[in-house]
């Protein structure tokens, strides 16, 4: 075993041995994969899977990349596209496949609703009497993950002289602290057979992963989960085939099973069953285990409702033997979604876990792409993004839970706004009892609660003559009071809780050097804020946010909730490791309210004396100033901004005051129609009336600041990350697509409905019906959708090509598999456009 | 044709067996359970008579109250009736156990006739006694024959074969009969997915296990020490002919 190598990767399972074969087309070399397995088998999950993919999912992330995984395989030829049927047994499931095959169309995925008849001729032994219809895909794949893994590891050693060292097991990860940025660094993997001095380790241990992290101090937030299968047979029918594979996959997605051909046998798969949750240390040695690791014991009681459904559907499967069943390990995370990139805790120790064989070759790419460039350059990968989680996501019990709670959701109909049930109010702001007493409806950002609408302002939902909506699918998780709270704001104003805004404090002496490295527009003087974006060393966006100058060396970053976790690791991962700059979080520490409505100024006055007209408190100002609360003042920063459309602040005040201020505005700006205001206001109908982006909706890093309409006149001296991508950008000129607002001409469906697209990736299409793509391959797709109340429209956002972009076109946007005729609003506000209610 | 197949329940272990800290037990901490697989064989025999002959047969298994599952296991794979002797003491010894499962016998003959054949496992896959099957027929006072690799029935008379050093050994016993059957006698079927089914709703009786502790006693478990393997580079390429040279002197071999 080597002393040193560049890069250790640790497991060679699909993403690992995947992972070696990217880096090494990337130009890397002096790497060295180890497994505590034998080779090529070595025992975790890889070994197990039932190696199909299904490509269509709504998650563009997962849908890309499922994609490109399944094109990788397909590259090597280890890939038989044997097709896929997914079954309804209710009509909730006809509705959902509707909506798949909308999320088929946006992905350029070739799919198609099937009779019960239909599914038949495809797949002659189903019964077709308990299903209602299929959702059929050609080009459902069967892949070989042991042998495609293999080629890309031998890809490795022939281009890069990779060593292999296969029943190795990793005793520690050694590192070395780095005091200016607090964050540690890798140093060196110690394994049964000798220790290696690594500059990058990559942790690819699949169900393993968090253990192998928690010996470098970090985190990867996933644990190991049963998914029960059982393989039964031989039966006729299969066996004639003489294929591994001769009928399509089918997924009896109402019972949450699938059954899919291995050769003369069905293997029975579910997600059924109650979650069944191990810890690490308690999934056996390959020594120990009957089967493998990550093939346990079967607990056939968890399988007898499967079984007996299974045998409804298809009834050959009652009396063919059961040869072969376990308990299977996987992975689940507290989200549902992949841990990829570097540690949140370790420089240069990367996670490429939480990964299915479906998504595998995708996701190594994605990993190889972040740790080459340092950013992906195959699909923004935000979601996966490890850095994501705050600390309270990374513990036992948080992931326990949470993938106890969505495990049976694998095959279930999630709605884009859906709630979690559990784990809720793990970090209230303090006006929380005050919302709740207001009977606020809570939704959970990460681990923040905020108030999306107030039941106390029923009344203005009868005010303004606002009804549910007529189905039930689009009602969900959305009230009509978010309207009356929308326009009492446009006619009064609205008191918004923002405590939920994450502020990080850059300071030093070289604090606003850095800050400026980071951001694409300059960091103003004293008492300015800067909108910005920070963009990927490839000119994408990694973030927008405001970043604030309130002293000569003192920088406060204000980045949105979903985003604080990932900003974070970026800032300390790119400061300098001289000492001449902190970063602090001081999130809770200070609270923020925004006040926004044409009565904002005349309640705010009701609290100091401070000039707050235009000029005294100048659009993008910061004004420091003392609020007379209750006989008491309490220190207030004034920025006068809006993410709503009217005029107003963010009110920014110590945590422990916010309650005296929020009583204060409540009280005083009850004459003046003052309520308060939830986040679908805030983030979406305000926000989608003025056309403003959401980092992680328009905000991707596969867009430029030019696409996105967000481009200066001008590009500062100073350097930053991703300028010269930037400026590459500039010199092209007129971008590929411009971020669009569109309003929904007519949202009647063919049964004479009403309908209210989500925001859930509908594509955009041409008169003629035709998805539209760009140059560049990118499909435009609803980012965002909401009721636009002032202007009386459902307005969406999306990327256009040029040739679709002139305001006042005529396009299309395919909602639930039906077409609805949209207008291009344009690149600017569908409400006032000139801006004069927030400036005037 | 009324026949009995008495199994044991075991854990199903790996390469490596774990021991508790106690030393009284396999860790079974991430261990399945199965029958001895000298059992599954049974079970397939008794069901293969019961096919042939017609009839009915009894799966019979003494040991903890989880037990259960492996006689309905049993009856997924083509046994009508189980029978479970609930033990709360830990592992019974041999002499004990056969004591009470004579008694079972007895009782379950007295309500439905007697079993023509008794079918046990050669020995059972953890303790491997070889003892139970041989002390029930004692007690009964039936032929016996362990280690069977063939077994039919034919006028009152089990022809039993098994291996000898030299070929074949054929007994043949006026039934009823015990017999002790062996892997490879048959291959064992898997239950199908309606045998398993049925299994879950098949009444499992109760009877309570009464034996006098016999001489056998456990004294402690432990492993046999790890055979472990070491290997030393020697060198690589021409620079290791020295070296290999030496270890070549230092075995004998030059």
């Amino acid at each position: 075993m080597p002393a040193t190598a560049k890069c250790v990767v640790i497991g060679a399972g699909i993403v690992g041995n995947c992972l070696v074969g990217h880096l090494a087309r990337l130009g890397w070399t002096d790497m060295v994969l180890i497994d505590k397995g034998p080779l090529p088998n070595p025992g975790g999950s890889t070994g197990h899977a039932s190696n199909f993919i299904f490509p269509v999912d709504h998650n563009k992330e997962m849908a890309l990349l499922g994609q490109q995984s399944a094109d990788q395989y397909r590259e090597v030829d280890r890939s038989v596209d044997s097709g896929g049927i997914e079954v309804a047994r209710t009509q909730a499931r006809m509705d959902e496949f509707q909506r798949r095959m909308t999320s088929a169309a946006a992905w350029g995925i070739q799919a198609e609703l099937l009779t019960p008849a239909q599914v038949k001729e495809l797949v002659p032994f189903i019964n077709d009497d308990v299903i209602l219809g299929g959702f059929h895909c050609p080009t459902v794949s069967v892949v070989d993950s042991l042998d495609t893994g293999t080629l890309f590891r031998n890809e490795a050693i022939e281009k890069a002289g990779l060593r292999v060292f296969a029943n190795t097991e990793v005793l520690d990860v050694e590192t070395e602290e780095e005091p200016a940025t607090g964050l540690k660094k890798v140093t060196a993997v110690v394994t049964d057979k000798g220790r290696i001095e690594a500059e990058y380790v990559v942790i690819a241990c699949g169900v393993w992963s968090n253990r192998i992290a928690n010996m470098a101090g970090a985190t990867i937030p996933l644990v190991p989960a049963v998914h029960q299968m059982a393989d039964v047979g031989p039966m006729d029918v299969l066996v004639e085939t003489n294929k591994e594979i001769g009928y399509p996959i089918v997924r009896d997605m109402d019972t949450f099973c699938y059954e899919r051909q291995s050769s003369g046998s069905m293997e029975v798969g579910s997600y059924a069953h109650r979650p069944i949750l191990h810890h690490p240390d308690e999934i056996p040695s390959n020594e120990e285990a009957a089967l493998s690791p990550t093939e346990m014991p079967f607990t056939p009681d968890d399988f007898d409702d499967q079984m007996e459904q299974a045998i409804e559907l298809m009834d050959m499967l009652g009396d063919a033997e059961i040869k072969y069943a376990i308990n299977g390990l996987l992975s689940l995370t507290p989200d549902a979604m992949p841990c990829l990139g570097e540690t949140a805790e370790v420089r240069n120790l990367w996670s490429a876990a939480a990964v299915w064989v479906k998504e595998g070759p995708g996701m190594a790419q994605v990993v190889a792409e972040w740790m080459t460039y340092g950013y992906p350059r195959v699909i923004d990968a935000h979601g996966a993004d490890i850095a994501r989680f705050y600390p309270q996501e990374r513990n036992d019990e948080h992931i326990w839970r949470r993938a106890e709670e969505h495990f049976n959701k694998t095959y279930g109909i999630v709605h884009p706004q859906e709630q979690w049930a559990g784990r809720r109010n793990l970090q209230v702001s303090p006006l929380f009892s005050r919302q709740q007493a207001l009977d606020a409806f809570f939704f959970q950002a990460r681990t923040w609660e905020r108030p999306q609408w107030y039941g106390s302002n029923a009344d203005l939902a009868e005010r303004y003559g606002v009804a549910e909506r007529e189905v039930e699918w689009d009602n969900r998780w959305w009230s009509p009071i978010t309207v009356g709270e929308h326009l009492n704001m446009r006619e009064n104003c609205g008191l918004v809780d923002l405590s939920a805004f994450q502020e990080f404090e850059i300071s030093g002496p070289g604090a606003v050097e850095f800050a400026d490295f980071l951001a694409v527009n300059k960091i103003g003087p004293v008492g300015r804020a800067t909108y910005t974006p920070w963009l990927t060393p490839d000119g994408g966006f990694h973030s927008d946010l405001t970043m604030q100058r309130i002293a000569d060396d003192v920088v406060m970053v204000v980045t949105g909730v979903f985003d604080g976790g990932r900003d974070m690791h970026w800032m300390r991962k790119y400061m300098p490791k001289d000492g001449s700059v902190t970063v602090t979080d001081r999130t809770l520490e200070i609270s923020t309210l925004g006040l926004w409505g044409p009565k904002a100024p005349a309640v705010l006055a009701t609290l100091t004396d401070a000039d707050l007209s235009q000029e005294g408190s100048p659009y993008g100002s910061l004004v420091n100033v003392t609020l007379d609360v209750g006989g008491s003042t309490i220190p207030a920063t004034l920025f006068r901004i809006s993410y709503v459309g009217d005029t107003g602040w963010e009110i920014y005040v110590a945590w422990d005051d916010a309650r005296a201020v929020w009583d204060a505005l409540m009280a005083n700006g009850a004459e003046h129609g003052i309520r308060p205001t939830g986040g679908g206001v805030y983030g979406t109908s305000g926000r989608i009336e003025k056309g403003y982006r959401l980092q992680g909706a328009e905000l991707e890093s596969e867009y430029n600041p030019l696409e996105a309409g967000l481009a200066r006149p001008k590009v500062k001296s100073a350097d930053f990350i991703g300028k010269a991508a930037y400026l590459a950008a500039r010199e092209l000129g007129e971008p590929a697509v411009h971020m669009c607002t569109l309003s929904v001409e007519d949202q009647t469906d063919s049964k004479g409905r009403k309908r209210w697209m989500q925001g859930g990736n509908e594509p955009i299409c041409d008169l003629d019906g035709n998805v539209i793509f760009d140059s560049h391959g990118r499909v435009s797709r609803v980012t965002t959708a909401g009721y636009g109340p002032s202007v009386g429209k459902h307005l969406l956002m999306a990327y256009l090509p040029t040739q679709h972009a002139a305001p006042g076109t005529d396009l299309q946007v395919m909602y639930m598999n039906e077409l609805f005729p949209v207008k291009v609003v344009g690149t600017g506000s569908a409400f006032d456009p000139d801006d004069t209610r927030l400036k005037g | 044709m009324k026949i009995l197949v008495c199994v044991k329940r075991v854990p199903a272990p790996g390469s490596k067996i774990n021991v508790t800290a106690d030393g009284q037990s396999v860790d079974a901490t991430n261990l399945g359970f199965t029958m001895s697989p000298h059992e599954e064989c049974a079970v397939e025999a008794a069901a293969q008579l019961v096919e042939q002959h017609g009839g009915d047969a009894t799966v019979l298994t003494l040991g903890a109250p989880e037990a259960e599952e492996q006689v309905r296991y049993g009856v997924s794979v083509g046994i009508q009736r189980a029978v479970l002797m609930p033990t709360a003491d830990g592992e019974w010894d041999p002499q004990r156990t056969a004591q009470a499962i004579t008694a079972a016998i007895g009782e379950l003959e007295a309500a439905d006739g007697p079993f023509d054949v008794i079918l046990f496992g050669n020995e059972s896959a953890d303790s491997g006694g070889f003892q139970v099957g041989v002390r029930v027929a004692h007690a009964l006072g039936r032929p016996m024959v362990n280690g069977a690799k063939g077994l039919t029935l034919s006028d009152g008379i089990a022809h039993v074969e098994r291996e000898a050093d030299a070929g074949r050994e054929t007994y043949e016993l006026p039934l009823p009969a015990v017999v002790g059957v062996k892997e490879g006698i048959n291959l064992p079927r898997y239950p199908t997915m309606k045998g398993r089914l049925a299994s879950k709703k098949v009444e499992v009786s109760s009877i309570a296990p009464h034996g006098d502790v016999g001489g056998l006693g456990k004294i402690t478990l432990r492993q046999p020490p790890e055979r472990k393997s070491e290997t030393i580079i020697l060198g690589t390429g021409p620079d290791a002919a020295a070296a290999v040279v030496d270890v070549l002197e230092e075995i004998g071999v030059l």
